[in-house]
Protein backbone atom coordinates (compact mmCIF):
# COMPACT_ATOMS: atom_id res chain seq x y z
CA UNK A 1 0.00 0.00 0.00
CA UNK A 2 1.30 3.46 -0.85
CA UNK A 3 1.86 5.98 1.93
CA UNK A 4 -1.25 7.96 2.70
CA UNK A 5 -0.94 11.72 2.13
CA UNK A 6 -2.75 13.97 4.63
CA UNK A 7 -5.09 15.21 1.90
CA UNK A 8 -6.12 11.67 0.96
CA UNK A 9 -6.42 10.73 4.63
CA UNK A 10 -8.73 13.69 5.25
CA UNK A 11 -11.11 12.62 2.49
CA UNK A 12 -10.93 8.98 3.53
CA UNK A 13 -12.00 9.99 7.05
CA UNK A 14 -14.74 12.13 5.55
CA UNK A 15 -16.07 9.18 3.52
CA UNK A 16 -15.62 6.63 6.32
CA UNK A 17 -17.84 8.76 8.56
CA UNK A 18 -20.40 9.46 5.84
CA UNK A 19 -22.82 6.70 6.96
CA UNK A 20 -23.17 8.46 10.31
CA UNK A 21 -24.96 11.35 8.64
CA UNK A 22 -28.00 9.08 8.70
CA UNK A 23 -27.80 9.00 12.49
CA UNK A 24 -26.59 12.53 13.10
CA UNK A 25 -29.46 14.06 11.12
CA UNK A 26 -32.36 12.54 13.09
CA UNK A 27 -30.45 12.77 16.37
CA UNK A 28 -29.51 16.45 16.05
CA UNK A 29 -32.98 17.31 14.75
CA UNK A 30 -34.42 15.53 17.74
CA UNK A 31 -32.31 17.70 20.03
CA UNK A 32 -33.55 20.84 18.31
CA UNK A 33 -37.15 19.72 18.64
CA UNK A 34 -36.81 18.69 22.29
CA UNK A 35 -34.98 21.90 23.20
CA UNK A 36 -37.71 24.11 21.74
CA UNK A 37 -40.27 21.91 23.43
CA UNK A 38 -38.50 22.54 26.76
CA UNK A 39 -38.87 26.28 26.22
CA UNK A 40 -35.44 27.26 24.88
CA UNK A 41 -35.37 29.80 22.08
CA UNK A 42 -33.52 29.30 18.80
CA UNK A 43 -30.41 31.17 20.00
CA UNK A 44 -30.22 29.22 23.27
CA UNK A 45 -30.67 25.90 21.45
CA UNK A 46 -27.88 26.67 19.00
CA UNK A 47 -25.60 28.04 21.73
CA UNK A 48 -25.83 24.78 23.62
CA UNK A 49 -25.25 22.73 20.48
CA UNK A 50 -22.16 24.72 19.46
CA UNK A 51 -20.64 25.07 22.94
CA UNK A 52 -21.15 21.48 24.07
CA UNK A 53 -21.43 19.28 20.89
CA UNK A 54 -22.27 16.20 22.95
CA UNK A 55 -25.75 14.87 22.29
CA UNK A 56 -26.20 12.59 25.28
CA UNK A 57 -25.04 15.32 27.70
CA UNK A 58 -27.23 17.94 26.03
CA UNK A 59 -30.28 15.71 26.36
CA UNK A 60 -29.37 14.99 29.99
CA UNK A 61 -28.98 18.69 30.78
CA UNK A 62 -32.33 19.52 29.19
CA UNK A 63 -34.16 16.69 30.93
CA UNK A 64 -32.84 17.72 34.34
CA UNK A 65 -33.46 21.44 33.85
CA UNK A 66 -37.01 20.64 32.79
CA UNK A 67 -37.32 18.48 35.88
CA UNK A 68 -36.40 21.57 37.97
CA UNK A 69 -33.20 19.92 39.20
CA UNK A 70 -30.67 22.35 40.73
CA UNK A 71 -28.25 23.68 38.09
CA UNK A 72 -25.35 22.17 40.02
CA UNK A 73 -26.84 18.65 39.80
CA UNK A 74 -27.78 19.09 36.14
CA UNK A 75 -24.18 20.16 35.42
CA UNK A 76 -22.57 17.29 37.33
CA UNK A 77 -24.86 14.71 35.72
CA UNK A 78 -24.19 15.96 32.22
CA UNK A 79 -20.46 16.09 32.85
CA UNK A 80 -20.62 12.54 34.22
CA UNK A 81 -22.20 11.47 30.94
CA UNK A 82 -19.22 13.07 29.19
CA UNK A 83 -16.53 11.56 31.44
CA UNK A 84 -16.23 8.74 28.91
CA UNK A 85 -14.50 11.23 26.64
CA UNK A 86 -11.55 11.40 29.03
CA UNK A 87 -11.00 7.80 27.98
CA UNK A 88 -11.33 8.75 24.32
CA UNK A 89 -8.82 11.53 24.90
CA UNK A 90 -6.36 9.06 26.41
CA UNK A 91 -6.99 6.50 23.66
CA UNK A 92 -6.16 9.09 20.98
CA UNK A 93 -2.82 10.18 22.52
CA UNK A 94 -0.69 7.45 20.87
CA UNK A 95 -2.15 8.40 17.47
CA UNK A 96 -2.57 12.16 17.37
CA UNK A 97 -0.84 13.32 20.57
CA UNK A 98 2.12 14.61 18.52
CA UNK A 99 0.12 17.49 16.98
CA UNK A 100 0.61 21.16 17.94
CA UNK A 101 -1.08 22.42 21.12
CA UNK A 102 -3.63 24.56 19.26
CA UNK A 103 -4.42 21.71 16.87
CA UNK A 104 -4.92 19.35 19.81
CA UNK A 105 -7.25 21.90 21.42
CA UNK A 106 -9.33 22.02 18.23
CA UNK A 107 -9.33 18.22 18.00
CA UNK A 108 -10.51 18.05 21.61
CA UNK A 109 -13.38 20.45 20.92
CA UNK A 110 -14.49 18.34 17.93
CA UNK A 111 -14.31 14.95 19.70
CA UNK A 112 -17.58 13.02 19.27
CA UNK A 113 -18.48 9.36 19.85
CA UNK A 114 -19.14 8.18 16.31
CA UNK A 115 -16.11 9.79 14.72
CA UNK A 116 -13.90 8.64 17.59
CA UNK A 117 -15.04 5.06 17.06
CA UNK A 118 -14.28 5.24 13.34
CA UNK A 119 -10.85 6.84 13.93
CA UNK A 120 -9.66 4.32 16.48
CA UNK A 121 -10.87 1.41 14.35
CA UNK A 122 -8.93 2.75 11.37
CA UNK A 123 -5.79 3.53 13.41
CA UNK A 124 -5.80 -0.03 14.78
CA UNK A 125 -6.37 -1.61 11.37
CA UNK A 126 -3.71 0.53 9.71
CA UNK A 127 -0.73 0.84 12.06
CA UNK A 128 1.40 1.97 9.07
CA UNK A 129 -0.56 5.23 8.76
CA UNK A 130 1.87 8.23 8.96
CA UNK A 131 1.25 10.55 11.97
CA UNK A 132 0.28 13.52 9.77
CA UNK A 133 -2.24 11.33 7.94
CA UNK A 134 -3.77 10.27 11.26
CA UNK A 135 -4.38 13.91 12.19
CA UNK A 136 -5.85 14.66 8.76
CA UNK A 137 -8.03 11.55 8.98
CA UNK A 138 -9.32 12.73 12.38
CA UNK A 139 -10.31 16.11 10.98
CA UNK A 140 -11.93 14.43 7.98
CA UNK A 141 -14.17 12.43 10.32
CA UNK A 142 -15.06 15.36 12.56
CA UNK A 143 -15.53 17.86 9.73
CA UNK A 144 -18.25 15.68 8.31
CA UNK A 145 -20.13 15.11 11.56
CA UNK A 146 -20.00 18.57 13.15
CA UNK A 147 -21.59 20.75 10.42
CA UNK A 148 -24.45 18.27 10.20
CA UNK A 149 -24.80 18.33 13.96
CA UNK A 150 -25.09 22.14 13.99
CA UNK A 151 -27.20 22.35 10.84
CA UNK A 152 -29.82 19.83 11.75
CA UNK A 153 -30.09 20.99 15.36
CA UNK A 154 -31.05 24.29 13.76
CA UNK A 155 -33.54 22.60 11.43
CA UNK A 156 -35.03 20.69 14.36
CA UNK A 157 -35.29 23.82 16.49
CA UNK A 158 -36.76 25.70 13.54
CA UNK A 159 -39.43 23.21 12.55
CA UNK A 160 -40.11 22.51 16.21
CA UNK A 161 -43.17 20.46 16.90
CA UNK A 162 -43.83 19.65 13.25
CA UNK A 163 -42.20 16.22 13.85
CA UNK A 164 -44.78 13.89 15.40
CA UNK A 165 -43.71 12.22 18.65
CA UNK A 166 -45.23 9.01 17.24
CA UNK A 167 -42.12 8.62 15.04
CA UNK A 168 -40.17 7.72 18.22
CA UNK A 169 -36.93 9.21 16.93
CA UNK A 170 -35.55 8.68 20.45
CA UNK A 171 -34.90 5.06 19.50
CA UNK A 172 -32.30 6.17 16.95
CA UNK A 173 -29.94 6.91 19.86
CA UNK A 174 -29.53 3.38 21.31
CA UNK A 175 -29.57 1.92 17.79
CA UNK A 176 -26.70 4.23 16.93
CA UNK A 177 -24.61 3.01 19.86
CA UNK A 178 -25.45 -0.64 19.08
CA UNK A 179 -24.35 -0.13 15.49
CA UNK A 180 -21.07 1.33 16.77
CA UNK A 181 -20.49 -1.64 19.06
CA UNK A 182 -21.09 -4.44 16.54
CA UNK A 183 -17.99 -3.93 14.40
CA UNK A 184 -15.82 -3.48 17.52
CA UNK A 185 -16.57 -7.04 18.69
CA UNK A 186 -13.49 -8.53 17.06
CA UNK A 187 -12.24 -11.00 19.67
CA UNK A 188 -13.26 -12.92 22.78
CA UNK A 189 -11.98 -10.21 25.18
CA UNK A 190 -14.05 -7.61 23.27
CA UNK A 191 -17.16 -9.75 23.73
CA UNK A 192 -16.40 -10.21 27.43
CA UNK A 193 -15.94 -6.45 27.91
CA UNK A 194 -19.18 -5.62 26.08
CA UNK A 195 -21.12 -8.21 28.08
CA UNK A 196 -19.73 -7.01 31.42
CA UNK A 197 -20.53 -3.42 30.45
CA UNK A 198 -24.12 -4.18 29.40
CA UNK A 199 -24.89 -6.26 32.48
CA UNK A 200 -23.18 -3.98 35.00
CA UNK A 201 -24.93 -0.82 33.81
CA UNK A 202 -28.24 -2.52 34.60
CA UNK A 203 -26.93 -3.63 38.01
CA UNK A 204 -25.48 -0.17 38.78
CA UNK A 205 -28.35 1.91 37.43
CA UNK A 206 -29.03 3.03 41.02
CA UNK A 207 -25.66 4.83 41.19
CA UNK A 208 -26.51 8.55 41.25
CA UNK A 209 -25.51 11.16 38.67
CA UNK A 210 -25.09 8.68 35.81
CA UNK A 211 -21.82 7.57 37.38
CA UNK A 212 -23.05 4.02 36.75
CA UNK A 213 -21.70 4.43 33.20
CA UNK A 214 -18.20 5.00 34.58
CA UNK A 215 -18.50 2.05 36.96
CA UNK A 216 -19.73 -0.27 34.20
CA UNK A 217 -17.10 0.95 31.72
CA UNK A 218 -14.26 0.54 34.23
CA UNK A 219 -15.34 -3.01 35.12
CA UNK A 220 -15.69 -3.83 31.42
CA UNK A 221 -12.23 -2.50 30.51
CA UNK A 222 -10.63 -4.48 33.35
CA UNK A 223 -12.54 -7.61 32.25
CA UNK A 224 -11.45 -7.20 28.64
CA UNK A 225 -7.82 -6.60 29.59
CA UNK A 226 -7.73 -9.52 32.02
CA UNK A 227 -9.34 -11.86 29.47
CA UNK A 228 -6.73 -10.83 26.92
CA UNK A 229 -3.90 -11.48 29.42
CA UNK A 230 -5.43 -14.84 30.35
CA UNK A 231 -5.73 -15.92 26.72
CA UNK A 232 -2.15 -14.79 26.06
CA UNK A 233 -0.86 -16.83 29.02
CA UNK A 234 -2.83 -19.86 27.88
CA UNK A 235 -1.52 -19.53 24.31
CA UNK A 236 2.05 -19.22 25.64
CA UNK A 237 1.57 -22.36 27.72
CA UNK A 238 0.13 -24.19 24.73
CA UNK A 239 3.12 -23.21 22.60
CA UNK A 240 5.67 -24.31 25.22
CA UNK B 1 -40.08 26.59 32.33
CA UNK B 2 -36.30 26.94 32.32
CA UNK B 3 -35.00 30.27 33.65
CA UNK B 4 -32.54 32.19 31.48
CA UNK B 5 -29.96 32.40 34.26
CA UNK B 6 -30.09 28.65 34.96
CA UNK B 7 -29.78 27.91 31.27
CA UNK B 8 -26.73 30.11 30.65
CA UNK B 9 -24.88 29.07 33.80
CA UNK B 10 -25.43 25.42 32.91
CA UNK B 11 -24.58 25.77 29.22
CA UNK B 12 -21.39 27.79 29.71
CA UNK B 13 -20.07 25.54 32.48
CA UNK B 14 -21.08 22.39 30.60
CA UNK B 15 -19.32 23.63 27.47
CA UNK B 16 -16.15 24.47 29.42
CA UNK B 17 -16.22 21.25 31.48
CA UNK B 18 -16.84 19.09 28.44
CA UNK B 19 -13.93 20.72 26.62
CA UNK B 20 -11.62 20.13 29.61
CA UNK B 21 -12.64 16.45 29.72
CA UNK B 22 -11.97 16.08 26.00
CA UNK B 23 -8.67 17.93 26.26
CA UNK B 24 -7.53 16.16 29.46
CA UNK B 25 -5.11 13.57 28.12
CA UNK B 26 -4.55 15.13 24.70
CA UNK B 27 -3.63 18.44 26.35
CA UNK B 28 -1.54 17.26 29.27
CA UNK B 29 0.27 14.19 27.98
CA UNK B 30 0.39 15.03 24.27
CA UNK B 31 3.29 13.35 22.49
CA UNK B 32 4.28 11.17 25.45
CA UNK B 33 4.28 7.38 25.28
CA UNK B 34 1.49 5.63 27.13
CA UNK B 35 2.46 2.72 29.39
CA UNK B 36 1.62 -0.83 28.22
CA UNK B 37 -1.05 -1.41 30.90
CA UNK B 38 -2.86 1.75 29.82
CA UNK B 39 -2.85 0.72 26.16
CA UNK B 40 -4.08 -2.75 27.14
CA UNK B 41 -7.13 -1.27 28.86
CA UNK B 42 -7.76 1.40 26.26
CA UNK B 43 -8.26 -1.25 23.59
CA UNK B 44 -11.58 -1.91 25.31
CA UNK B 45 -12.84 1.67 25.76
CA UNK B 46 -15.42 1.45 22.96
CA UNK B 47 -16.89 -1.92 23.87
CA UNK B 48 -16.84 -0.88 27.54
CA UNK B 49 -18.68 2.44 27.15
CA UNK B 50 -21.20 1.95 24.32
CA UNK B 51 -23.17 -0.97 25.86
CA UNK B 52 -23.40 1.03 29.10
CA UNK B 53 -25.05 3.82 27.12
CA UNK B 54 -27.45 1.77 25.01
CA UNK B 55 -28.49 -0.99 27.43
CA UNK B 56 -30.67 1.19 29.72
CA UNK B 57 -32.15 2.94 26.68
CA UNK B 58 -33.12 -0.44 25.20
CA UNK B 59 -34.26 -2.19 28.38
CA UNK B 60 -35.82 0.77 30.21
CA UNK B 61 -36.55 3.35 27.49
CA UNK B 62 -37.44 6.84 28.79
CA UNK B 63 -40.07 7.08 26.00
CA UNK B 64 -42.10 4.28 27.66
CA UNK B 65 -41.41 5.64 31.17
CA UNK B 66 -39.00 2.80 31.78
CA UNK B 67 -41.28 -0.17 31.09
CA UNK B 68 -39.79 -3.04 29.08
CA UNK B 69 -40.85 -2.91 25.42
CA UNK B 70 -40.40 -6.23 23.52
CA UNK B 71 -40.46 -4.36 20.20
CA UNK B 72 -37.45 -2.22 21.15
CA UNK B 73 -35.54 -5.22 22.48
CA UNK B 74 -36.20 -7.21 19.29
CA UNK B 75 -35.16 -4.25 17.12
CA UNK B 76 -31.99 -3.81 19.21
CA UNK B 77 -31.09 -7.48 18.73
CA UNK B 78 -31.65 -7.13 14.98
CA UNK B 79 -29.30 -4.13 14.91
CA UNK B 80 -26.66 -6.03 16.91
CA UNK B 81 -26.76 -9.16 14.74
CA UNK B 82 -26.57 -7.17 11.51
CA UNK B 83 -23.81 -4.99 13.01
CA UNK B 84 -21.77 -8.11 13.75
CA UNK B 85 -22.32 -9.63 10.30
CA UNK B 86 -22.45 -6.66 7.94
CA UNK B 87 -21.64 -3.06 8.90
CA UNK B 88 -22.69 0.05 10.79
CA UNK B 89 -25.11 1.48 8.29
CA UNK B 90 -27.02 -1.75 7.68
CA UNK B 91 -27.12 -2.26 11.42
CA UNK B 92 -28.96 1.04 11.85
CA UNK B 93 -31.28 0.32 8.95
CA UNK B 94 -32.05 -3.16 10.33
CA UNK B 95 -32.70 -1.78 13.82
CA UNK B 96 -34.99 1.06 12.79
CA UNK B 97 -36.77 -1.01 10.10
CA UNK B 98 -37.48 -3.81 12.59
CA UNK B 99 -38.70 -1.22 15.09
CA UNK B 100 -41.13 0.48 12.69
CA UNK B 101 -42.26 -2.83 11.12
CA UNK B 102 -43.10 -4.40 14.48
CA UNK B 103 -44.88 -1.27 15.66
CA UNK B 104 -46.91 -1.28 12.47
CA UNK B 105 -47.87 -4.94 12.93
CA UNK B 106 -48.67 -4.84 16.67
Amino acid sequence: MTALTPRKAFWRGYLDCAPFILIVIPYSMLFGVVARDAGLDLFQTMSMTVLVIAGAAQFTALALLQDNAPVFIALLTSLAVNLRMAMYSAALVPHIGHARFSVRALMAYLMVDQAFAVCVKTYEERPDMPPAAKVAYYFGCMMLICPFWYGFSFVGAYVGQAIPASLSLDFALPICFIALTGPLLRSVPHYVAALVSGVSILLFSWVPWNLGIMVAASLAMISGAQTELYLRRRAAKGAA
Amino acid sequence: MISDLDFWVLTLLLGLGTFLIRFSFLGIFGGKEMPEWALLHLRYVGVAVFPAIFMPLVVWPPATDGTVDPIRITAALAALVVGLRVNVIFSIIAGMATFYALRFIF
